[in-house]
């Protein structure tokens, strides 16, 4: 999609621009695998690590949105070279916050693993589902943004229901355990707030898939109840 | 709380009115044909642009709309192209009043050896008999239209050659408005301006659409994007694709389009 150009330089530019997004995308998976991995045993220097790591990842995202400002005034993108350059400073954005809920993530897991285990509640047991899911939706997320797949980012687009649902399974579940045993209520206050971080993320990673759309099909989806794709072919 | 009320929708995009529809339209210098089975409307008090690399049959095309081509021997237009309702391509048509109403401003600036005001007011004598009153009037009128009288109030009987390349272009577009035409072609008008001049002329463009319709080449596909309601994009004298300009720059429903205005061409 990006090659070709009469100009190589031209050329050169968006696919620096696509490479340092996916280098992105890769720093802030490995962020979240590293927080939940903190979350599920407890490991400061870690958490501490994941913390840090955000730092870099707001770095590029400066360096993505300038980039991409200079690539317009140089070339004024137009169709889908513009279309790319949009959602890359869209997702960028999304990527960010996903690193900085990862960061929520870690912190969340020190001061719970520093207060000692609680009984009755099993923190991680309770997101591993939407864990599990939402790691495989932004892993599929960044595929689809890097292979510009349309039809694997509606998929991910039906998924993030399913995160959704999953997450207030989870809030009622909280809400049992406080209820019936108030020692509880930090530690299901913070499972509460893990989850809450992970289903944002579900949703940034569902930003990134209506993005994919919006570059391959030139159709905004956002905001929509029922997103349709165009019957029009792909370029 | 008061609900969050949302501006009412607009009214859907209703196309204006044709003023010229070209239907079938082949083109031939000699034996070669450079314009193939065109079908395209232009709208009424819209900016049409064209667009397509050199060759592709964009001016070719333009010159027809007021069978300029036929001042050349042994080029000839098929097909029809109604202007109003008519064919302007038949036999008996009075090519000196179609050209008064179809004006056009060509590339590089073309004014008459003559002072600015007499540059204005030839074309209107061939149309029109006003009287001086009348004339100087007309002559105000055209060059505040072209957004030119401030600088040229104080020289009218300058020569016209005595003016910048963007106020000789600008005094072209004001000559080709005095005769109150219908519709304006122009051809690269701005391809040999400096910017400011440019952005004048392009300026004068959306002023200009109030009360023309306007078809414009450009090689320049940025002051298509900006200047134009509609665009066609054009190769190897066929029309590729014709529709919304901001549709066609930023989703062209044809591969062929997209690779031209993205720089992939060739």
């Amino acid at each position: 999609m990006i090659g070709e150009h009469s100009s190589k330089k031209y050329d050169e530019e968006l696919e620096a621009i696509r490479s340092k997004v996916l280098l992105m995308g890769g720093m802030v998976e490995t962020q979240f695998e590293q927080a939940m991995e903190c979350f599920r045993v407890g490991n400061d220097e870690n958490a501490d690590r994941v913390m840090a790591d955000d730092h870099a990842v707001n770095q590029l995202e400066v360096a993505l949105d300038d980039a991409c400002s200079h690539l317009i005034v140089r070339r004024q993108p137009t169709a889908n070279d513009l279309r790319t350059v949009m959602a890359t400073i869209k997702v960028i954005t999304d990527l960010e916050r996903i690193g900085d809920e990862s960061s929520k993530i870690a912190r969340t897991s020190k001061s719970l693993h520093g207060r000692g285990a609680v009984n009755g509640l099993n923190h991680f047991d309770t997101v591993r589902t939407i864990s599990v899911a939402t790691t495989e939706m932004l892993h599929d997320a960044l595929d689809a943004f890097a292979r510009l797949d349309g039809k694997q980012a509606m998929a991910i687009i039906a998924q993030d229901a399913l995160i959704d649902h999953e997450f207030k399974t989870i809030l009622r579940n909280l809400i049992t355990f406080m209820m019936e045993d108030p020692r509880t209520i930090s530690s299901a206050l913070d499972t509460l707030w893990v989850a809450k971080a992970i289903e944002r993320i579900g949703d940034h990673a569902k930003n990134i898939a209506e993005y994919v759309i919006y570059v391959v099909e030139g159709k905004d989806i956002r905001h929509t109840t029922k997103p349709a794709t165009s019957e029009r072919p792909v370029l | 709380m008061k609900p969050i009320t949302m501006p009412t929708p607009t009214a859907p995009h209703t196309r204006p009115a044709k003023t010229i529809e070209i239907a079938g339209l082949n083109f031939f210098y000699g034996k070669t044909q450079s314009l193939t089975n065109v079908n395209l409307d232009i709208h009424d008090k819209q900016v049409t642009a064209f667009i397509g690399p050199s060759g592709c049959g964009k001016s070719t095309l333009l010159r027809t709309l007021n069978r300029m081509y036929d001042l050349y021997p042994g080029q000839r237009a098929e097909g029809t192209i109604l202007y109003r309702g008519q064919n302007i391509l038949e036999a008996g048509q009075d090519v000196n009043m179609l050209r008064a109403k179809v004006g056009m401003v060509f590339q590089k600036p073309t004014p008459f050896p003559m002072s600015v005001y007499d540059n204005i007011a030839f074309g209107v004598k061939l149309y029109e008999d006003l009287s001086k009153g009348a004339m100087d009037e007309r002559v105000e009128w055209a060059l505040k239209k072209a957004a030119l009288w401030n600088e040229v109030k104080d020289k009218l009987n300058k020569s016209g050659l005595s003016l910048s390349g963007g106020q000789q272009q600008r005094l072209c577009i004001a000559r080709g408005v005095a005769v109150k035409p219908d519709v304006l072609l122009l051809d690269e008008p701005t391809s040999a301006l400096d910017p400011i001049s440019t952005a004048k002329v392009e300026e004068l463009i959306s002023e200009l659409k109030q009360d023309y319709t306007i078809a414009i080449v450009t090689h320049n596909m940025q002051q298509a994007a900006r200047c134009s309601d509609y665009t066609a994009y054009m190769y190897l004298g066929e029309v590729v694709e014709f529709g919304v300009t901001d549709q066609l720059f930023m989703n062209p429903a044809r591969k062929e389009t997209q690779d031209y205005i993205t720089g992939r061409f060739g």
